[in-house]
C-alpha cells in the first residue's frame, strides 16, 4: 500500500484486497456472545429460566411429586384402601432417631389403642418401651405394580408386626400417608390431561378466530365472553353431577378431566387469538401468504412456533386451577369416589368440623395441594419470563 | 352516556338467553328426571299405587315433552300445561325434593348470597388497594416481599380448605363456633342488637375466606400496573417540577392504574361466586350453595337450574356494574364507540 503523495495529482490507485474477508475481524465477539447468538430459541429460554431460582426449585419439587405417579406402590408403605381395624383414627407417628439418648436409627414408638367410652373416641398412647425400627428397601405388603406385576418391594416398611403411620389413619384405619402418595396419581395427572384437552380446544378455536377473523372471530369471541362470565365451580358441580353413578372410577376420572378441560379453554383461546392476530401481520407470515402457502401450513409452520413458549407458560399457570377443581368436586362428593383415591377424596373425610377438631391430621392432604399449586405458580411465572427470550 | 348504558343493557339480553339455555341443557344432561327416577324406584319396590299420581305430576310439569319445548316452557316463551307460566312470568318452578315452590326454598337465601358476595368484593378492594399501592411505591422492601409471599399463599390455598383451617383454629384456640350464620343460641330468637352483632361476626370469616384469593390476585395486578406507570416520563416530569410525591401519585399514575383494576371485576366476580358456593357448604352458611349441592345430588332439576341461572345472572350484573363504573371513570370508554364510527 502506498501512502506517499506524488507531486502531480493523479487518480488514486483503486485498491482491492484479494484476501477473503472475515467479518468477525471488524467486530470480535467474545465467546459468551458467540454462544448466545448461535443458540437456538429454546436454548436461550432454558438459560433464562435457569436464572429464575424460585422457578427452578419449583420444577425440582414438582418432578419429585410426579415421581409418585409411576412409583406410588413402591413409595407408599401400605395400600390406600387397606384397613387396619386395630388402628382407627390413629395419630401420626413421629420418626425418632435416639431412644433414651442411644442411637437407634429411624424408628417409631408403638401405639396402644384404648377406647374412651366417656367421649366415644379412640385414644392412643405412645408406648415408649416398644421401639419399632423402620426398614428401608425392604419386602413388605404385597401389591400389584401398575396393577399387574406382583411385587413386595417398598422404599420403607414398618417393623415386623409394627406400624408406620407417618400422618395417621382415618376412620377405617387406612394409612393417610399411603393415601396421599396414591392420591397424587389421580390428583396430579388430572391437571395434565385436563390441560391437554383445554389446550387443544384453545388452540383450535383461538386459532380459527385469530387467523380467519370476520364472522368466525366474532362468534368465537362471544362464546368466550359468555363462558368467562360464568362462575366455574357451580358449572363443574352441575356437569359432574350429570356423570352417571353407574360409571366405574376410571370413567368418572376421564369424565372429570373432560369437564375440567371443557370449561377452561376460553382463557387459552383468547391468548392464542391475540397472539395470532399480531403475528399474522409480521412480514414473514405475509411473505408465506404471498407465496401461496395453505392456511394450515402457515398456522402450524410459521405462526405456532412463535408462541408455543407463551402457550406452555400459560398452561402451567392454569394446571393448578384444575387440580383445585378436582379437589373441590371430590371434597363435595361430586367427583371421584372410593375406591379411587385422590387428594380431594381424602379430604372428604375432613368435611365435618367436629371430626377435624378431634383428629386434625385428617387435613394433611392440604399440605401437598398447597405445595403443588404454589410450585406450579412459581414455575409458570418463571416460564412466562423466559418465554420471551429476546426481550 | 345514556346511550352507552342502553346499548350495554340490550347486549345482555342475548347473553342471558344463551346462558339460560346452557344452564337448562346442563341440568337436563343426566338421564331421566326427578319424577321418573321416583317411578322407577317405586316400580323396583313393587309399589304401583302412587305411580299414577307421579305420572300425572310429570304431565303437570311438562316433563314428558321434548327438550326444546321444556326449555321454552321453563323460560315462559311457550305455553305449558297452564299457559305461559315460566321464569318470564315470575314462576321460578317447583322443587320436588322440598315439595314447595323454588321461590320459597331459595327465597330466604338469595339476599344473603348477594350480601356475602358484595361484602367479599368490598373486602377485596379495600384490602388490595392500599397494599397494592404500598407494594408498588416501596418495591423490593420487606413489606413488599411479605405481602407478595402472603399473596402467593392466598392464591395457592383453595378457599374451602382455608375455611376448614380457620374454623379449626377458631374452634381450638379461641373456642368460637364460626360455622353457620349466627351463634346457635340466637336461632329462633327475635332480632336484637346482640343477634345482629353475632350475624356480623359470623360474616367476617366467610368474607375473608372467599375474598383471599381474589385479594391476592388484585394486589399483584395493581402492583404491576402501578409499577408500569411509575416509570413513565410524565411522572419524572412532574417530579422534576417539584410536585409533592403523594399528590403526584394520586393525581396521575394511580388514576391510570385504577382502570384495569376496576375492569378486573369481570374476572373477579365469577371466582368469588364460585368460592362463595363451596365456602358456604363448608361453613354451613344459608346461601344458595348448600341448596345447589343437595339439589344437584337429588336431581331436583328446576331448583338447581334456577340457582345456576341466579349465580350466572349475579356475575353478569356484577360485570355490568364494573362497566358502568369504568364508563364513569374513563371518558375514553364512554366516547370510544363514537370515535370509531
Amino acid at each position: 500500500m502506498s501512502n506517499e503523495r506524488h507531486e502531480t495529482p493523479q487518480e488514486p490507485e483503486h485498491y482491492v484486497n484479494n484476501d477473503p474477508f472475515d467479518p468477525t475481524s471488524v467486530e470480535r465477539l467474545t465467546e459468551e456472545q458467540e454462544r448466545y447468538f448461535l443458540a437456538s430459541q429454546w436454548k436461550i429460554m432454558w438459560w433464562k429460566f435457569r436464572r429464575h431460582r424460585l422457578a427452578k426449585w419449583s420444577a425440582v419439587i414438582l418432578i419429585l411429586f410426579y415421581l409418585c405417579v409411576p412409583f406410588a406402590e413402591v413409595i407408599a408403605p401400605y395400600k390406600p384402601s387397606q384397613r387396619q381395624s386395630n388402628f382407627l383414627y390413629a395419630p401420626p407417628q413421629a420418626v425418632h432417631l435416639f431412644d433414651g439418648g442411644k442411637w437407634v436409627g429411624p424408628f417409631v414408638y408403638g401405639l396402644k389403642a384404648q377406647v374412651d367410652l366417656a367421649q366415644m373416641r379412640w385414644v392412643y398412647e405412645v408406648d415408649k418401651s416398644e421401639v419399632q425400627p423402620l426398614r428401608f428397601l425392604c419386602k413388605g405388603e404385597p401389591y400389584d405394580f401398575w396393577g399387574f406385576i406382583p411385587a413386595r418391594f417398598h422404599l420403607v416398611c414398618p417393623a415386623k408386626d409394627g406400624t408406620f403411620f407417618l400422618v395417621g389413619t382415618d376412620r377405617l384405619g387406612r394409612d393417610l400417608f399411603s393415601g396421599i402418595i396414591y392420591g397424587a396419581r389421580l390428583s396430579l395427572t388430572i391437571g395434565i390431561i385436563g390441560i391437554i384437552i383445554s389446550m387443544s380446544l384453545g388452540i383450535l378455536l383461538g386459532g380459527l378466530a385469530g387467523y380467519f377473523g370476520g364472522i368466525i372471530d366474532s362468534l368465537i369471541q362471544r362464546v368466550i365472553e359468555i363462558m368467562r362470565s360464568l362462575p366455574e365451580l357451580p358449572l363443574w358441580m352441575a356437569l359432574s353431577a350429570a356423570l352417571p353413578v353407574t360409571w366405574s372410577p376410571v370413567w368418572i376420572y376421564f369424565g372429570l378431566t373432560i369437564i375440567l378441560g371443557l370449561l377452561d379453554w376460553p382463557g387459552l383461546a383468547r391468548a392464542v387469538r391475540s397472539k395470532l392476530l399480531s403475528l399474522r401481520e409480521e412480514e414473514y407470515a405475509q411473505a408465506a401468504v404471498m407465496m401461496g402457502a395453505k392456511p394450515r401450513r402457515i398456522i402450524t409452520k410459521h405462526l405456532l412456533p412463535g408462541f408455543t413458549s407463551h402457550l406452555i407458560a400459560s398452561a402451567s399457570l392454569s394446571i393448578p386451577s384444575m387440580i383445585l377443581g378436582e379437589t373441590a368436586l371430590s371434597f363435595l362428593n361430586l367427583g371421584l369416589r372410593r375406591p379411587a383415591v385422590s387428594w380431594g377424596v381424602l379430604l372428604n373425610e375432613a368435611q365435618n368440623i367436629s371430626v377435624v377438631t378431634i383428629y386434625p391430621w385428617l387435613m394433611a392432604p392440604v399440605i401437598p395441594i398447597i405445595i403443588v399449586v404454589l410450585a406450579f405458580n412459581f414455575l409458570g411465572d418463571g416460564l412466562r419470563d423466559a418465554a420471551d427470550p429476546y426481550k | 352516556m345514556i346511550k352507552y348504558l342502553g346499548l350495554r343493557f340490550l347486549g345482555m339480553i342475548p347473553t342471558l338467553l344463551v346462558i339460560s339455555f346452557l344452564t337448562f341443557f346442563i341440568i337436563e344432561l343426566p338421564e331421566g328426571d326427578y319424577i321418573s327416577n321416583q317411578i322407577s324406584m317405586l316400580k323396583a319396590t313393587g309399589e304401583t299405587a302412587s305411580i299414577a299420581k307421579l305420572d300425572f305430576l310429570r304431565r303437570e310439569f311438562a316433563l314428558d315433552r321434548p327438550f326444546l319445548e321444556r326449555y321454552a316452557i321453563w323460560v315462559g316463551l311457550w305455553p305449558g300445561p297452564h299457559g305461559f307460566d315460566g321464569l318470564l312470568q315470575g314462576n321460578w318452578g317447583w322443587s320436588f325434593e322440598f315439595d314447595r315452590p323454588v321461590e320459597e326454598v331459595v327465597g330466604p337465601t338469595l339476599l344473603l348470597t348477594v350480601l356475602i358476595n358484595t361484602a367479599a368484593i368490598l373486602f377485596v378492594y379495600l384490602v388490595s388497594f392500599p397494599i397494592g399501592i404500598y407494594s408498588a411505591t416501596r418495591q423490593y422492601s420487606w413489606g413488599d416481599y411479605g405481602f407478595t409471599l402472603l399473596g402467593y399463599i392466598g392464591l395457592a390455598t383453595p378457599n374451602f380448605l382455608l375455611g376448614l383451617v380457620l374454623m379449626y383454629v377458631a374452634n381450638v384456640w379461641f373456642d368460637l363456633s364460626i360455622g353457620g350464620l349466627m351463634d346457635p343460641k340466637y336461632i329462633g330468637e327475635p332480632w336484637s342488637i346482640d343477634k345482629a352483632l353475632s350475624v356480623l361476626a359470623h360474616m367476617i370469616v366467610p368474607t375473608i375466606v372467599i375474598g383471599t384469593a381474589g385479594t391476592a390476585a388484585m394486589i399483584r395486578r395493581l402492583r404491576a400496573n402501578l409499577l408500569d406507570e411509575l416509570h413513565k416520563q410524565y411522572v419524572v416530569t412532574a417530579r422534576a417540577k417539584g410536585m409533592r410525591e403523594s399528590a403526584l401519585l394520586v393525581k396521575y399514575p394511580l388514576r391510570m392504574a385504577l382502570n384495569p383494576f376496576i375492569a378486573d371485576i369481570g374476572n373477579l366476580i365469577p371466582t368469588l361466586v364460585s368460592g362463595s358456593i363451596i365456602v358456604s357448604v363448608v361453613l354451613n352458611l344459608p346461601t344458595v350453595g348448600p341448596i345447589l349441592l343437595s339439589a344437584l345430588q337429588s336431581q331436583d332439576q328446576f331448583l338447581s337450574a334456577f340457582i345456576l341461572l341466579f349465580v350466572s345472572i349475579l356475575t353478569l350484573i356484577g360485570m355490568l356494574v364494573s362497566d358502568v363504573l369504568l364508563a364513569f371513570l374513563d371518558p375514553r370508554i364512554r366516547l370510544g364507540g363514537r370515535e370509531r364510527k
